[in-house]
């Protein structure tokens, strides 16, 4: 499957990104993002707030999104606006595998000149995570 | 206890710059798995009409949250984190945040409001270049979780 940019016409499914997530991502994005909270690294600080085990930073979850967003548009300075309502947490277990994101997107338009809506469906074993997930981008 | 809404409106105003460097662009791109050249590569920025090598889009969190940092441990306010949820999160550009910029960030409450034992706080954070021009908007709903 391409991963290169893509042409945005209105209508068009976007190509399915599956990104995989270990907690060594997360050990990483902490570092990056200076994000430290315990339970996106420490079990035991996940169990303690009820939570089934470590969790993706939501953040970061936003972040492949829109890496997804850019590998589609080639342009990353090209997003004019993007949100997400962060639904459901994503469990990352402590494995060699963790877990999958997988982004889809399609195309719509936008109600601004030269820019097109990519609504993005942004699933972790099923189940959605994010709603709401939208980018406006500059169409080309 | 319910978060006092008279701080809608209270703003907490980064003090010193944030200067963006090419290293923390590409840590941040690389913690994302992102490869658009456009992150580390100047020339390929260039090629797109930037300066010089460019953020991605959510690493604009990194410098809001600085504000929030200020926010969260506002002791006046009370906002306890170990119950908070990130709820919803928006960014609007008016450019991408580019390696060299020295951007200002200010974070302000726009909303608080109490449903069903469960508090929830807005605030966006405006950052700017220390020039005053504006580089992106971004919008953060937390959820409080109430005692249950």
């Amino acid at each position: 499957m391409s991963t290169g940019p893509v042409r945005l016409r209105a209508g068009t499914d976007l190509p399915t990104r599956t990104y995989r997530v270990t907690r060594l991502d997360l050990v990483r994005y902490a570092g990056a993002s200076g994000d430290f909270n315990a339970i996106h690294w420490s079990d035991r600080a996940a169990t303690g707030v009820g939570l089934p085990g470590v969790i993706a930073h939501g953040m970061y979850t936003m972040g492949l999104a829109a890496r997804a967003v850019t590998s589609w548009t080639g342009d990353p300075g090209g997003v004019l606006e993007y949100g997400v309502r962060f639904t459901r947490p994503v469990p990352v277990p402590d494995t060699d595998d963790g877990t999958e994101v997988v982004v889809a997107g399609t195309v719509k338009p936008a109600e601004r000149d030269g820019c097109v809506l990519l609504a993005l469906t942004v699933t972790c074993h099923g189940d959605r995570v994010l709603a709401q997930a939208r980018a406006v981008v500059r169409a080309g | 206890m319910p978060l006092d809404h008279s701080y809608v409106g209270r703003d907490y105003p980064v003090p010193e710059p944030y200067l963006v460097s090419r290293e923390k662009i590409r840590e941040f791109a690389e913690a994302i798995g992102a490869t658009d050249a456009a992150y580390v590569d100047r020339d390929a920025a260039r090629a797109l009409g930037y300066p010089d090598v460019i953020a991605p889009p959510t690493f604009a969190i990194t410098v809001i949250g600085l504000g929030a940092q200020l926010m969260i441990s506002d002791e006046s306010l009370g906002l306890n984190f170990g119950r908070v949820v990130h709820g919803d999160q928006r960014f609007e550009y008016t450019r991408p945040i580019a390696a060299g910029d020295q951007l200002t960030c200010v974070v302000y409450i726009d909303e608080i409001t109490s449903r069903g034992g469960h508090d929830f706080l807005t605030y966006r954070g405006e950052v700017r270049t220390t020039a005053g021009e504006p580089v992106v908007t971004g919008r953060t709903r937390l959820v409080i979780r109430g005692d249950q």
